[in-house]
């Protein structure tokens, strides 16, 4: 058993993606009619000509309503889904797959999260009742949990470990800097970084991604039809979602330096697009840099960097804008913002503008005018030992 | 007719110097008190000593009965010794009572054990608020002690007899859901209780068949302190047989107070010593009582960590008053803009009794890889409801990864939370507590504890945290 894939069998031929922030004027309605609109201009489609839509957020509405309701959708399906922070790529994956299936032309992906009118600075995540044994931490506690297991083994310093971390920080400042959707704008000093507040372990508020509104879409059609509404389609090249058994958290041989599902889904995803080398292969990435230390640990579960050796190619500049594989061109959850059902969807559209030759020239890579074809995206939801991953490839030519 | 085969006590990691309380208010005090943390009460502590009174008990017996003595109780209408009992796991058929509301409750429960027809487990606890500034604040202290009497020994104590006398007087009272007690003028309550005492004493070393001057220890002990004084002094017992009541280090811990104090010296006495016991508590009980040889045996079993200096020894001194007036729910602080913590439900809480109270792993028959929590499918083998249940609350575990939490909720932030590695294994992610976040490093030892993680909507959620191993930090 293995899982086949859809390699070229479908193509994304518009995407929206509205800015993320603090929208305190919109509401998951309007960022959701934005972000559609925006969608469906850009393949040059209405509302009516997609057949089905996949709707992914983690709180902001239940059921499908949660779109028909703002977009008056003439009684289309419309799957609500959620499955925590990769709730975004999960919608992107069932809308693939309806379209390969051939039981619909045309459908789209979007995302939305409105988590500004919570009341509350960070994410609020509201749990099933229970016996109430589970230690109530917050996301960055879980995540920075990496860090000194990572320090440890690989006999990183834990001064040298937060200037790494520090440093993608920074790096993902300066993406952000120079991209108009995103949440913050602006280069960020990596002293300042550095003496930031402390929330947990050795994350200070800078190593944290940021808490926002946004939305993003996709529509998606069959890969042979999609010359009729762009020139340039995003070819989808490998899908690929895991849930893992959360053994982490109860197995000791699992060690806080990986995430599992991560390298699993990455396998997958690899085998799928027919990619062997991703460092060399691939012209960027999107990651799920939800805090410094997991953008650190996926440079090596995604196989951009061998074993104990991330850290030195951060601090060599491997991934930056202008490195050998720029991640997180966009500024990434961190300097993007992390709407939550929105960011899977909104790291393909960096990957739709990149690729396609569309991204501003201030933050455009040299990869791709390189001859470089294809971008990856991953997404993750859960915390080190207890999580999902998804892994796309998408690419901007079918394969020969 | 019981005997006293095994005992225990808890004092928490805590200390109050008094003179904190003197910065602040400028009151005059010395010495330290002994508190319970912001995860404590009384029925959490009352765990903690019974846990050490059970780990020392002879092998093959069983607790018939469990009685919990408090005067503060951490839930009326609903029995806290059940939680007491879950924590342990006795057997469910063996019931658990509360004996809650005054000191001299506790010589009820101790009458009540000695003469009860099954292996009975006592266990004392008390949590002493006072109002800021007042005696009761200095002069409390917070601790459990518990022993287990049973029918066939070896006893650690041969009685030898007891008095009593009793009288309704106005010293100390305090209406239900008050957190401070009130008390008479000072004066009266030593009129009072001298001729009780004289009473009681008298009774009991006619009835042991001894004089004053063949008591080796004796312990007065009684939340009014200077009637406690007075009547040691009368007692007409040796000055160097009065024995040391910790108020000084450890403060007047209620309930509890005459347990722990009679469990430091057993933690010392020779065999074949006379001990007195008094206890001042709206009338007198006086009880004499000789040690035996089975207790030097019975302590060689135990580590030094078990004992009343063992544990004072281990203690942390430099509480803040005004964290210690937070803890007691007489400073509200800002909370942090964080959602309050949830509470556990009725029915899940039920459902996993064994993971939640006993702490209980499960293990599968097929392959031995441990679950916490328990869990039906193996993740190693893929087994299906092929497992054994193994308690670990008594199994020390090494710290594999940590952090400090300064954004989740906690009555007392940064909440230190890590990934522990139980020996012979599974793993459990759980917060830390009674520990110097700074001295947090992966491969720590550390040691399970019975908690209260919050209370919420009235309904305090009980479980398991890690702290350092006591005696090895």
């Amino acid at each position: 058993m293995a899982s086949k894939g859809i390699r070229d069998r479908v193509a994304i031929v518009g995407m929206g993606c509205t800015p993320f922030g603090e929208h305190w004027d919109k509401g998951a309605e309007d960022l959701l009619v934005d972000s559609a609109t925006a969608a469906f201009d850009s393949a040059g489609v209405s509302k009516d000509d997609v057949d089905a839509f996949w709707l992914g957020t983690m709180g902001s509405g239940i059921s499908g309503l949660t779109l028909s309701r703002p977009l008056k959708l003439d009684y289309k399906p419309v799957t609500r889904l959620e499955n925590m922070c990769a709730t975004g790529s999960e919608a992107f994956r069932n809308a693939c797959y309806a379209v390969a299936s051939g039981a619909v032309d045309m459908a789209m992906a979007i995302g939305v999260e409105k988590l500004k009118d919570s009341g509350f600075s960070g994410l609020v995540v509201s749990r099933p009742p229970d016996d109430g044994s589970a230690a109530e931490l917050s996301a960055p506690a879980l995540f920075s949990l990496l860090a000194p297991a990572y320090s440890k083994k690989y006999g990183v310093d834990q001064d040298e470990l937060k200037h790494v971390l520090t440093r993608i920080a920074w790096k993902n400042h300066k993406n952000g800097a120079v991209n108009p959707r995103a949440q913050f704008r602006r280069e960020v000093p990596m002293e300042t970084i550095a003496a930031s507040p402390i929330m947990a372990g050795q994350l200070g508020i800078f190593d944290c991604s940021g808490v926002s509104d946004g939305s993003a879409a996709a529509v998606i059609v069959r890969a042979e039809d999609a010359h009729r509404y762009t020139d340039k389609p995003i070819y989808v090249k490998g899908l690929s979602f895991v849930a893992g058994p959360a053994a982490g958290v109860i197995d000791p041989d699992y060690d806080y330096t990986t995430f599992t599902e991560v390298v699993r889904a990455a396998e997958d995803a690899y085998q799928q697009a027919g990619v062997e080398d991703p460092r060399a292969q691939l012209a960027m990435a999107e990651v799920h840099d939800c805090f410094t230390p997991t953008e650190l640990v996926l440079y090596e579960d995604l196989g951009f960097a061998e074993r104990g050796t991330a850290w030195k190619e951060a601090l060599a500049g491997t991934f930056d804008l202008d490195g050998e594989l720029p991640v997180n061109p966009d500024g990434g959850l961190k300097a993007f913002g992390h709407p939550i059902g929105a960011s899977g969807l909104r790291m393909l559209f960096e990957c739709w503008l990149q690729l396609r030759g569309e991204a501003p020239p201030e933050r455009t890579i040299a990869s791709v005018a390189a001859g470089r074809k294809l971008a990856l995206t991953h997404n993750l939801g859960g915390s080190p030992g207890e999580c999902v991953s998804f892994v796309s490839v998408v690419g901007s030519e079918p394969s020969a | 007719m019981n005997v006293i085969v095994s005992y225990g006590t808890y004092i928490p990691y805590w200390r109050l110097d008094r003179g904190r309380i003197g910065e602040a208010l400028g009151t005059f005090g010395s010495g330290t008190r002994a508190v319970a943390s912001y995860d404590e009460d009384t029925t959490t502590m009352g765990v903690e000593a019974a846990r050490a009174c059970l780990a020392a008990a002879p092998e093959g017996v069983k607790v018939g009965q469990l009685l919990f003595v408090t005067t503060d109780p951490a839930y009326l209408d609903k029995t806290n010794a059940t939680a007491i009992h879950a924590a342990l796991d006795l057997d469910p058929a063996a019931p658990a009572f509360d004996m809650v509301g005054s000191v001299n409750s506790a010589n009820g429960a101790m009458a009540f054990a000695t003469f009860a027809p099954m292996p009975t487990l006592v266990v004392f606890s008390d949590l002493r608020t006072g109002l800021p500034g007042g005696v009761d604040e200095a002069g409390g202290g917070d601790g459990a002690a518990a022993f287990l009497y049973a029918p066939d020994g070896p006893a650690l104590l041969e009685f030898l007899g007891w008095g009593a006398s009793t009288d309704e007087f106005l010293d100390r009272y305090r209406q239900p859901g008050e957190d401070h007690s009130r008390l008479w003028e000072e004066r009266f309550g030593e009129h009072a209780y001298t001729p009780l005492a004289e009473q009681a004493v008298a009774e009991a070393l006619k009835a042991a068949g001894v004089g004053p001057a063949e008591i080796d220890h004796a312990i007065v002990t009684g939340l009014h302190s200077r009637a406690v004084r007075v009547v040691a002094k009368s007692l007409g017992v040796g000055k160097e047989a009065l024995v040391d009541d910790l108020t000084g280090v450890i403060g007047n811990t209620g309930a509890a107070h005459s347990g722990i104090v009679l469990a430091d010296l057993l933690d010392r006495a020779e065999p074949g010593e006379v001990i007195l016991r008094l206890v001042l508590a709206d009338g007198a009980i006086a009880t004499v009582v000789r040690t035996t040889e089975a207790l030097r045996e019975w302590r060689a079993r135990r580590p030094a960590i078990a004992s009343v200096a063992g544990q004072i020894a281990a203690s942390r001194a430099d509480l803040d008053y005004s964290r210690f007036l937070t803890w007691r729910g007489q400073l509200h602080r800002e909370p942090p803009r964080r959602p309050d913590p949830t509470p556990p439900v009725a029915p899940a809480s039920l459902r996993k009794e064994k993971w939640k109270f006993a702490f209980h792993a499960s293990r599968c028959d097929e392959c031995g890889t441990r679950h916490m929590p328990p869990a039906r499918v193996c993740v190693k083998c893929g087994a299906v409801d092929k497992m054994s249940h193994e308690r670990l609350a008594e199994t020390p575990a090494t710290i594999a990864t940590y952090t400090v939490d300064r954004l989740a909720f906690s009555l007392s932030p940064p909440i230190v939370a890590a990934v522990v590695d139980f020996d012979g294994g599974g793993r459990f992610r759980c917060e830390m507590t009674d520990v110097d976040p700074k001295t947090v490093a992966i491969g720590n030892r550390v040691e399970m504890t019975f908690r209260r993680i919050s209370t919420v909507d009235g309904i305090h959620n009980y479980f398991w945290k890690a702290r350092p191993v006591r005696g090895e930090s």
